[in-house]
């Protein structure tokens, strides 16, 4: 019933699926890391950057230039919006910057259903990436396997960025004793600006990359939004590495469950999760430290 | 006779009053239940629309208590609501059961054990952790219900043909569906939710609630199970939600599936916030304003499918400018418009009748026990280390019944990291703490405090955002009621023991003039005397202080050294301050810390005198 190669082909989704998760997952744990604010709008910047893809596809039928410019749009949307509101909420309790910010992810999700509407839309796999590829003992489609190759780019770029650059220095620091960074006459809040930003970008960017496998309606972020949220208590807040493998444990859970029934697929998410929780409270890369 | 007859008119007119007073919020909410099928009509609210606001207040009244009183905030309620409308509609359909109360009931019980299940899980975490395990868990219930339960629960289908409630008592016959008795049924639910929920937001359990909220750590310090008085009202909240599940199932006749849905849990949120959070009512008032809104946007507007747009900006100007929703502006404008700033009204009535020590002193009985043999505290060998920093290092200690004992020792002595081993509040590395002959290693910081160990903190931990009387009937309660106990209703605030217990430590602490004041209002050193006052509410066999002293004026000083005294006559003290002169005056013996160990122990003479002493301080930077 359940053959090798299913099983195989399922484990190889679940690394492109958690490999999505991680990249949204390590967004939204390094602004939560840097500036304290869980961002429940993060799903919704997930859907935007796919419609931000999705425009300019339209526009210029270029998969490349879709993936450059979504991303880059959601960057600067992620700046503004710690501009003209995140950055006025530092200083309040953690439950209202929950609120402000699913607050903003329902207005994201709005305005984008207002414009586009509800019906899905796509873009179609590049001519390049078309069809499957033989993995010696079993053939896969080839834009799954460039989807795996392109997040993984991104996470060792935001990795770079992250522990190879001053900038990374100062973020890492932050999560450490952002007083402490501020003391020492760094100017924080140029940082966390950045920061807000560079994790809206991943999401989006991930949002992009996904939306020739999964089309996008205006709702799809809701859903990716509790999946990262799983994939951070299980890997540990405001951890990076944590995220990316909570990403991938997430993936494989879901594909993994899925090929014996789809049904349960989030209960079993929700039983690991259970299990974390149970067993290192701080998830499995966390400190006791944050939080 | 004719006196003392008059004197119990007169009592008996007085209670009936403050009956009356404490049953008025409620009687308002009779009134405008009553009241609101006459005049809401008429403002384009149906009497659908007016049944929804009723359920959706009742969610909310137990998400109130969670979020607004407790400061969970929770994205899983739909959970629980979906549970009990699913039970109740399934039991009725299949007919089980043909008695409408019955099922509900049943809906309700199903949620609590749900809902104490779930607790267990997503309370193991507070803050955004346990706002991110609610969403999932939500999540988790809405596929539940969708998929490998669909044949009890008709998946996307939902249940249909839920009855409604018809009854007949006498003659009298009760149809649900004819005329306002939909209405009539829903508005007594909905009363008896607010009844409940105003008793226990007044009981005990109300004000740890709202302790809990404010300042978990100290909550947890002066005695109370935080994490069980959790567990408590998560069951509570997951009851009303079940109730108010089975609820919709019959106003709607169908049970629909996305009762289980993300979006009902962010609207409960969202109405919530918008009429106003630790109101019980905000969330009935939030659900009137966007049930009315979608309406407006909808039909008068002609914003078609855009309205939630419009209700998701409400919500986030609410969030950002109106902190208190619509129910807390109005308070607010209230306030502004009859200038009635409690400031201006309160110079206080009786000016601070100055207790001198001779009082203080007169009015605890001179029963110091001193029996050198009698030990109160043994710790031997205590050592904890951070990493590669050995901040206390093999310490044997003991204190015997009565005594009043200095510790001092230069700053990075170890001192703080000691107290905080001998109140549990972090475990020790190895050694053995013993307090009254019991073995207390590995204990938590509650149950210590319950057997009479407590401290007073170095920095303050107090609930800032209670009044001075309320702070100290938190420290009270622990004491009364041990560490866990569901006394719902009964009224804390009416309770004249208590609030004689709470006076007595407040006049001792000398505040008693500023009882009614927020702890945010009150000064420098009336906050350190409030911190010892928490600690000493809990009426410790041993209290322990960690730098009483601490940024006090001298005048202040004097003051808070005559307090220890008198509060050291029946019970056993261990301080720490850097202020020697205080410790030379007050203590009988003094230990002295230096580099994690015990440099040296003796009489306040012998340790002025003492050589390695002043090279700890003077000197000592060998090494």
């Amino acid at each position: 019933m359940i053959s090798w190669s299913n099983f195989i082909s399922q484990c190889i989704n679940g690394v492109v699926l958690g490999a999505l998760l991680a990249l949204i997952s390590s967004g939204l744990t390094i602004i939560y890391g840097t500036l304290g604010v869980l961002n429940l709008a993060h799903g919704a910047l997930f859907m935007l950057g796919g419609y931000a893809g999705w425009y300019t596809y339209e526009h210029t039928q270029s998969y490349f230039l879709s993936i450059v410019l979504g991303a880059l749009f959601v960057l600067l949307v992620g700046i503004i919006i710690e501009r003209v509101l995140i950055r006025f909420f530092y200083s309040r309790t953690d439950e209202e910057q929950i609120l402000v910010t699913f607050g903003l992810g329902i207005v994201i999700v709005e305005i984008i259903r207002l414009v586009f509407g509800s019906l899905s839309e796509s873009i179609p796999i590049p001519h390049w990436a078309q069809g499957i590829t033989s993995l010696g003992f079993m053939f896969y489609p080839t834009y799954r396997l460039v989807v795996v190759g392109i997040v993984a780019l991104a996470l060792f770029s935001l990795w770079l960025i992250l522990y190879r650059t001053n900038l990374g220095m100062i973020v890492r620091a932050g999560i450490e004793d952002s007083e402490m960074v501020d003391m020492l006459g760094i100017n924080v809040y140029r940082v966390f600006m950045v920061v807000f930003g560079v994790g809206a970008m991943a999401a989006g960017f991930a949002g992009v990359v996904n939306v020739p496998v999964t089309p996008i309606t205006p709702d799809v972020g809701e859903d990716i939004l509790v999946e990262t949220f799983v994939v951070i208590v299980i890997g540990g807040v405001g951890s990076f590495p944590g995220a990316i493998l909570g990403g991938l444990i997430a993936g494989e859970i879901l594909s993994i469950t899925s090929m014996f029934n789809p049904a349960y697929s989030q209960v079993m998410l929700f039983v690991v999760m259970t299990i974390v929780l149970f067993t290192r409270p701080y998830g499995l890369l966390g400190s006791k430290g944050r939080s | 006779m004719a006196y003392l007859d008059q004197k119990v008119v007169l009592n008996m007119s007085r209670l009936e009053k403050s009956i009356i007073k404490r049953l008025l919020p409620d009687l308002w909410v009779l009134i405008s239940l009553v009241l609101a099928p006459v005049i809401l009509p008429h403002l384009g609210f149906s009497q659908d629309v007016m049944n929804r606001i009723l359920v959706y207040g009742l969610l909310g009244i137990g998400f109130d208590l969670l979020f607004g009183y407790t400061g969970l905030l929770s994205f899983g309620q739909a959970a629980f609501f979906g549970t009990g409308g699913f039970v109740t509609a399934y039991l009725l359909t299949n007919s089980f059961t043909s008695s409408i109360a019955l099922a509900l009931i049943a809906g309700v019980v199903v949620s609590a054990i749900v809902g104490f299940l779930v607790g267990l899980v997503a309370l193991r975490r507070t803050g955004i952790y346990f706002a991110m395990i609610t969403v999932a868990i939500g999540e988790v219930f809405y596929f539940l219900e969708n998929s490998p339960l669909a044949n009890y629960t008709g998946g996307e289908n939902g249940l249909p043909g839920v009855p409604s409630p018809n009854f007949s008592i006498g003659n009298f016959v009760f149809q649900a569906n004819q005329g306002w008795n939909m209405y009539i049924f829903l508005a007594i639910c909905f009363l008896i939710g607010i009844v409940i929920a105003r008793r226990i937001i007044h009981s005990p359990v109300g004000h740890i609630l709202v302790a809990i909220r404010d300042n978990p750590l100290r909550a947890a310090a002066v005695g109370h199970r935080i994490q069980s008085y959790k567990q408590l009202i998560f069951v509570i909240a997951a009851c009303y939600a079940g109730f108010a599940g089975g609820l919709l199932g019959i106003l709607q006749g169908y049970m629909p599936p996305d009762a289980f849905s993300f979006d009902t849990s962010g609207q409960l949120v969202m109405q919530t916030v918008i009429g106003g959070v630790g109101t019980l009512l905000g969330p009935m008032v939030g659900a009137s304003i966007w049930l009315y809104l979608r309406d407006f946007f909808q039909s008068t507007l002609g914003l078609g499918a855009s309205w939630k747009l419009a209700l998701g900006l409400v919500f986030m100007l609410l969030v950002i400018f109106l902190r208190k929703g619509v129910i807390g502006g109005f308070v607010d404008l209230n306030h502004l418009l009859h200038h009635k700033r409690k400031k201006h009204l309160e110079s206080d009535p009786n000016p601070d009748t100055e207790v001198t020590l001779e009082s203080l002193v007169s009015e605890i009985k001179p029963s110091k026990i001193h029996d050198i043999n009698d030990i109160v505290l043994e710790v031997k060998g205590l050592s904890k280390r951070y990493g590669g920093l050995l901040a206390n290092s093999d310490i044997n200690f003991s204190v015997h019944r009565g005594e009043l004992r200095g510790i001092i020792g230069p700053n990075g002595a170890g001192k703080s990291t000691f107290f905080k081993m001998l109140t549990c509040e972090v475990h020790p590395t190895s050694g053995s703490i013993k307090f009254e002959g019991r073995d207390i290693t590995g204990f938590s910081v509650t149950d210590v405090c319950q057997l009479g160990l407590t401290k007073s903190y170095q920095v303050n931990q107090l609930f800032n955002q209670l009044t001075v009387t309320e702070n100290v009937l938190i420290a009270v309660l622990a004491k009364e009621q041990g560490s866990f106990k569901p006394d719902l209703f009964h009224n804390a605030s009416h309770d004249k023991r208590l609030h004689d217990m709470v006076d007595h430590t407040l006049s001792l602490v000398h505040l008693t003039n500023r009882k009614n004041h927020p702890v945010s209002e009150l000064a420098y050193g009336e906050k350190r005397r409030l911190e010892i006052g928490l600690a000493l509410a809990t009426s410790p066999s041993l209290l322990l202080l960690d730098e009483p002293l601490a940024g006090m004026s001298p005048k202040e000083r004097v003051e808070t050294v005559r307090l220890l005294k008198a509060i050291g006559q029946d019970r056993t003290l261990i301080v720490i301050d850097h202020d020697m002169d205080a410790i030379f005056e007050l203590a009988e013996k003094i230990t002295v810390l230096r580099e994690g160990k015990i440099l040296v122990e003796g009489t306040p003479a012998e340790i002025r005198n003492n050589a390695q002493v002043q090279e700890a301080y003077l000197g000592g930077m060998e090494e």
